[in-house]
C-alpha cells in the first residue's frame, strides 16, 4: 500500500488532524530531513509551484524556515509583509488574497495576529493555506517540529510526560503542542503564573500546575515558552526578575528534571529569564535540533498540501 | 362612513387582559372596537391562526441617519413587518447621534413617509454617547422619544448614571442600559470561558455585565425609577435581576433570540456572523436565560437587530464589527426554541413581545383593548419552514440563521388597522 | 492493496516463473560486468518494488559469483512529475545510499517498467547524489507501452498489455503469500497527446 489518502488543501490547526495524519506528516518529514544532509540540498518536488509567504504579523525565524523549505523544494517564492502590503491602504485580507490567487499562486503561508484568519480564508479561496501562526490560536508547524524532535529522541510520543511552561494563555505554540501531543497519547502539563495558565485547559485532559517543581518532576520533555514583556506591563505578573526566579529553568530548578529529559524552546530565548544560558547551551537542550527539524517538517507540509488534488 | 373589519375564527391571545380563546376582534378606523352589534362589516376569516396584539421590538438599529448602506428606515421597517412586528424602538447610535431634537425629528419624519411600521425613537442618555455629559433630555422628550439609552456604550461614571436615572424620572422616560464595564471587556471578541481559552481569543468576561447590572439595580432602587437591562446574557446577572424584582425594585430585562438559541461553541467556526456584543455565552448561561423567561424574571424579548454590510463583516473575526440582524428570524426562533420545547406557553411567549415591552415603555401598545390602536400580529404556531436570508427585506445579510429549520412564524402584520405585510391570501398588504 | 474487485485482476505469472526471471537477470548482470573492479558495481533499488527485486538480485548474484554487491534504496516521490494530479499522495519510503556514487557503475532496479517516468525521476535523483560513470537499468517486467525514451538493459520479460491496463506484482515480503504478477485497470489513463 503505497498511497495515503491525504486530502487537505490547507493546514490550519492540529485540532483538525487525526493521529494517523500527524504520524504521516512526521514520517514524510523524516525523508525530507535527509535532503538537507546531502550535498545537493534540493529536490524538484514543488518545481513550477508558486508559494506566497504572507507574514502580516512579522517574523524572522519562521519566515526564513519556510523560505528555505520552499527553496529546497524548488518552488517559486514571493514574500509579502504587512508594511509593504496593500492592507495598509485599507484593502481587506480577502481581497488581497484573491488578487494573489489571480496571479496563479498555489500556496499561501500565512502568519496573522488575528485568531482564525487562516480559517476565515481557507474555504473562500482556491489556493492552499498553511497557517504559520494565527493570533494566540495555533502554530501547527511549530507543534509538528516539536513532536518530531521528541519522537526522534524517544522513538514514540505515547505515554511521555511533556511539560510546557510559561505564558500559556497567549501562546499559540502551547495550544498546538497540546492538540498534537494529546492526540498521540502524551501526558501534557501546563505550568506558569496562575494569571497566565487558565484552569479551563483541564477540560481537555491537561494537568495544570501553578508551580514549576510539580511540572518538572517526572517530565520527559520540558518546553519553555518565551515570556513577553508586554504581559508584565499589562499586570499579569510583577517583573521578569520574579518570573525568572519562580518559573525559570535554571541551575536551581534543574535538579528536579530527569537526566535524560529534553529541554526545548520555540525561540527566540530570553536568556536567563525563562531558561538559563548554561542550560540553553547544555547537553539536554535540543533547541538547535528543533530548528533543523523545523525545516524538514515544513518541507513535508508544503509537499503534502501542494500535492492535494484541488 | 367608518371602515369596519371583524377578524373572526382566530385563537385570540392577549396577555395584557389574560385572554386566550376563539373570539371576534373588531377594528373600526384603525382602532379596536367592540364588534358585537355591527352589521355590514367586512369579515376576515382567520380560523386556524392565532391573533395577538402587534409585536413590539424594543431594540432595533435602523442605521438611518448615517449608515444607510447597511439599512434604512424604509428597509428596516419592512424587515420588521415581515418579521411580524408592528412597532420598533430605534436605538440612538446613529450618525448624527439621536441626542438632540433635530435628529429625532428627522427620524420621525422619515418613519412617517417611508416606514411601514411604528418607529418609536429612543434618545441618547449622554451627548454623542460619550458618557460624559447628560443630553437635553427634556428636549428629547418633547421631540417624541419613548426611552433613553446609550446603547452600544455604557456610562462608566456611576454618579452621572445616577443623575440620568433620577432626571429621566421627571419625564417618565425609562432607561434602557447596555451593561458593560468597558475596561474589563476591552479588546474582547467573544465570551470569556472554555471556548475563548481553547481558541486563543480574547474574552469578554461575564463579570463585565454582572457588575453594571448590579450598579443599575442599586441606582434604580435609589431613584425608584425604571431601568431596563438590554440583551441580558449571563447567569449571575439574571440572578441579580431576579432578586431585585422580588424586592420590588423597578428593574426589567430583555433577552435576544440569538442568546436563546446559541452558545459560544459556535465561534469555533470563526464566522463573524456569530460575533455580537454581549457575546454568545456558555450553555449554563443560555439555560439561565430560558429559566429567566420561564419564571418571569425576563419579561421582554428584543432582537438587537444590528445590520452590517457584507464588506464590513467579511473580514478576520477579530476585526469584524459586533452585531447581527434579527427582525426577520425572531418569531421563527422563539417559537421553535421556547414554545415547541414547552418552556413557555403560547400566552407566555406572546407576552414577551407585547405586554412585556409595553409595560417597560409605559405606552398604550401590546394590547387588543378597545380604544387602542389596531396593531395586530397574526401567527401560525405550527407553520414550518427554513430561513432563507436571500429573501430578507433587510438590506443586510449578517445572520447566523440562514438555513435554520423552524416551526412557528408570523403570517400577517397589521398596523393601525392597515395590513402592511401578509403571507396568507386572506389578508393582503 | 488497491480496491479493484478480484475478477478484474487476472493473474499472469506465478512464483516459480518469477524466480526464474530473477536468476536470468542476475546472470545477465554478472556476465556483462564480469570484469568490474571490486566495489565499483552497485545496485540501487527504486522504492518500493524495485527494492524488493534488488534484494533478491543481490542474493542471487552472491549465489552465482560469491560477490556481495553494495546496495542502496531510492525513493523518487520528491522527483515525480505528477504532484497535485493524483487523487492520493504516495508515501515516501526510505532513501539510503551508503556509498559514494561518483565513478560507479549503477544498476538501477525497478520492478516494472510501465511508462518510463519513474526511471526519469530516478535518474534526476541519482545525479543529485553525484556523477556515476555508467547507469544501467534492470527490471523484472516491461509492460510494452513506454511513454519516455527509456529502455531496460536487463529485462526479465516483456508482457504486452493494452494501455488501459497496468501490471502489478504481489511480493511475498509484503503480503506473506507466494509472489505473483497480475494486471489491473489503469487508474491514470491519459489521452494520447496526439489525439
Amino acid at each position: 500500500m503505497n498511497d495515503y489518502p491525504w486530502n487537505r488543501k490547507d493546514l490550519l490547526c492540529l485540532y483538525d488532524l487525526s493521529p494517523d495524519e500527524i504520524e504521516f506528516i512526521l514520517d514524510t518529514a523524516e525523508e525530507f530531513k535527509k535532503v538537507s544532509q546531502r550535498k545537493i540540498k534540493k529536490v524538484p518536488a514543488l518545481r513550477g509551484k508558486t508559494v506566497v509567504n504572507m507574514f502580516i504579523e512579522p517574523s524572522t525565524r519562521t519566515r526564513i524556515s519556510f523560505e528555505l523549505a520552499e527553496q529546497r523544494l524548488s518552488a517559486d517564492i514571493i514574500n509579502m509583509s504587512a508594511e509593504a502590503s496593500s492592507l495598509k491602504k485599507g484593502e481587506t485580507l480577502l481581497d488581497t488574497v484573491r488578487n494573489i490567487e489571480a496571479l496563479q499562486a498555489d500556496l499561501i503561508v500565512l502568519r496573522h495576529s488575528a485568531t482564525g484568519a487562516p480559517n476565515f480564508l481557507a474555504p473562500r479561496v482556491r489556493c492552499g493555506i498553511i497557517n504559520a501562526g494565527d493570533g494566540s490560536h495555533g502554530h501547527p508547524t511549530q507543534a509538528l517540529l516539536d513532536i518530531f524532535t521528541i519522537r526522534e529522541k524517544f522513538g514514540r510520543i505515547k505515554g511521555l510526560n511533556v511539560s510546557i511552561v510559561g505564558d500559556i494563555l497567549h501562546s499559540r505554540v502551547a495550544r498546538s503542542d497540546m492538540w498534537g501531543l494529546l492526540k498521540l497519547g502524551a501526558n501534557v502539563t501546563f505550568a506558569g503564573p496562575s494569571t497566565l495558565v487558565p484552569r479551563e485547559f483541564t477540560r481537555a485532559g491537561v494537568r495544570v500546575c501553578d508551580n514549576l517543581k510539580d511540572a518538572l518532576v517526572g517530565a520527559d520533555v520540558v518546553n519553555l515558552l518565551r515570556i513577553q514583556h508586554e504581559r508584565q506591563r499589562s499586570g499579569f505578573f510583577p517583573s521578569t526578575g520574579e518570573y525568572a526566579k519562580v518559573f525559570g529553568l535554571n541551575r536551581e530548578s534543574f535538579k528536579y528534571i530527569k537526566p535524560d529529559a529534553l529541554i526545548m524552546h520555540p525561540g527566540p530565548i530570553n536568556r536567563d529569564v525563562e531558561l538559563s544560558s548554561e542550560l540553553a547551551d547544555g547537553p539536554q537542550s535540543v533547541i538547535l535540533e528543533q530548528v533543523t527539524n523545523g525545516l524538514a517538517v515544513r518541507m513535508a507540509v508544503l509537499f503534502l498540501v501542494a500535492g492535494c488534488l484541488k | 362612513m367608518s371602515k369596519k373589519i371583524i377578524y373572526r375564527g382566530a385563537r385570540v391571545v392577549d396577555p395584557s387582559r389574560n385572554i386566550d380563546k376563539v373570539m371576534d376582534i373588531g377594528v373600526e378606523d384603525g382602532v379596536f372596537a367592540d364588534p358585537s352589534s355591527w352589521k355590514g362589516a367586512e369579515i376576515v376569516d382567520l380560523s386556524g391562526y392565532v391573533l395577538a396584539p402587534g409585536f413590539i421590538d424594543m431594540h432595533v438599529h435602523l442605521r438611518q441617519p448615517g449608515k444607510t448602506d447597511a439599512e434604512t428606515i424604509h428597509t428596516g421597517t419592512r424587515a420588521a413587518a415581515s418579521g411580524g412586528f408592528t412597532a420598533i424602538v430605534s436605538m440612538p447610535n446613529t450618525s448624527p447621534c439621536a441626542d438632540n431634537p433635530g435628529t429625532i425629528h428627522y427620524i420621525r419624519t422619515y418613519a412617517e413617509s417611508d416606514g411601514v411600521v411604528k418607529v418609536l425613537p429612543c434618545g441618547a442618555m449622554t451627548k454623542n454617547l460619550e458618557g460624559q455629559e447628560m443630553s437635553g433630555i427634556g428636549g428629547l422628550k418633547a421631540a417624541g422619544v419613548v426611552a433613553l439609552s446609550d446603547d452600544g456604550r455604557c456610562i462608566q461614571n456611576h454618579e452621572l448614571m445616577r443623575h440620568v436615572i433620577e432626571y429621566s424620572r421627571t419625564f417618565s422616560l425609562p432607561i434602557l442600559d447596555h451593561c458593560e464595564d468597558t475596561i474589563l471587556a476591552s479588546g474582547g471578541v467573544m465570551n470569556e470561558g472554555y471556548w475563548s481559552v481553547f481558541l486563543g481569543m480574547k474574552g469578554i468576561s461575564s463579570a463585565s455585565e454582572e457588575l453594571m447590572v448590579v450598579r443599575d439595580i442599586i441606582l434604580s432602587r435609589m431613584a425608584d425609577w425604571k431601568v431596563h437591562i438590554q440583551h441580558i446574557s449571563c447567569r449571575n446577572a439574571i440572578e441579580s435581576v431576579r432578586r431585585a424584582r422580588s424586592e420590588g425594585i423597578r428593574i426589567s430585562a430583555e433577552a435576544t433570540p440569538h442568546h436563546i438559541a446559541l452558545t459560544d461553541e459556535e465561534i469555533k467556526r470563526f464566522d463573524s456572523n456569530y460575533k455580537m456584543n454581549p457575546p454568545l455565552r456558555s450553555e449554563e448561561d443560555r439555560k439561565a436565560i430560558l429559566e429567566g423567561l420561564r419564571d418571569g424574571t425576563i419579561t421582554v424579548i428584543a432582537t438587537d437587530h444590528a445590520p452590517h454590510t457584507e464588506t464590513d463583516k467579511m473580514v478576520e473575526f477579530d476585526y469584524a464589527p459586533f452585531g447581527i440582524i434579527g427582525l426577520e428570524t425572531a418569531v421563527n426562533i422563539c417559537f421553535t426554541e421556547l414554545y415547541h420545547t414547552g418552556i413557555l406557553t403560547l400566552p407566555g411567549l406572546i407576552s414577551k413581545f407585547t405586554k412585556g415591552p409595553a409595560d417597560v415603555l409605559g405606552l398604550p401598545l401590546g394590547s387588543l383593548e378597545t380604544g387602542h390602536a389596531a396593531d395586530i400580529t397574526v401567527l401560525e404556531p405550527d407553520g414550518k419552514g427554513v430561513v432563507d436570508s436571500s429573501k430578507f427585506y433587510s438590506k443586510s445579510r449578517n445572520t447566523p440563521f440562514n438555513g435554520y429549520e423552524y416551526t412557528g412564524r408570523a403570517v400577517a402584520t397589521i398596523v393601525n388597522g392597515k395590513c402592511v405585510f401578509s403571507r396568507i391570501s386572506k389578508l393582503s398588504a | 492493496m488497491d480496491s479493484t474487485p478480484q475478477e478484474d485482476c487476472p493473474r499472469l505469472m506465478e512464483a516459480p516463473e518469477i524466480a526464474g526471471l530473477v536468476r536470468k537477470i542476475a546472470a545477465e548482470v554478472c556476465e556483462e560486468n564480469r570484469d568490474a573492479v571490486e566495489e565499483s558495481l552497485v545496485l540501487i533499488g527504486i522504492q518500493r518494488g524495485g527494492v524488493l527485486l534488488a534484494e533478491r538480485l543481490v542474493r542471487e548474484i552472491q549465489k552465482q559469483t560469491n560477490r556481495l554487491l553494495p546496495f542502496g534504496t531510492l525513493d523518487i516521490t520528491m522527483y515525480r512529475d505528477d504532484i497535485g494530479l493524483r487523487k492520493t499522495l504516495p508515501m515516501i519510503f526510505e532513501t539510503r545510499i551508503p556509498f559514494d556514487i561518483n565513478e560507479k557503475t549503477i544498476i538501477l532496479v525497478d520492478d516494472i517498467l510501465q511508462t518510463g517516468r519513474s526511471i526519469r525521476a530516478a535518474l534526476d535523483a541519482i545525479t543529485d547524489y553525484g556523477r556515476p560513470a555508467i547507469v544501467r537499468l534492470a527490471a523484472l517486467l516491461d509492460r510494452g507501452h513506454l511513454e519516455f525514451p527509456i529502455r531496460g538493459d536487463y529485462v526479465g520479460k516483456v508482457i504486452d498489455l493494452e494501455p488501459s491496463r497496468r501490471l502489478q506484482i504481489s511480493w511475498h515480503e509484503i503480503t506473506g503469500e507466494e509472489d505473483y504478477v497480475y494486471s489491473i485497470p489503469n487508474p491514470n489513463i491519459r489521452v494520447s497527446p496526439h489525439e
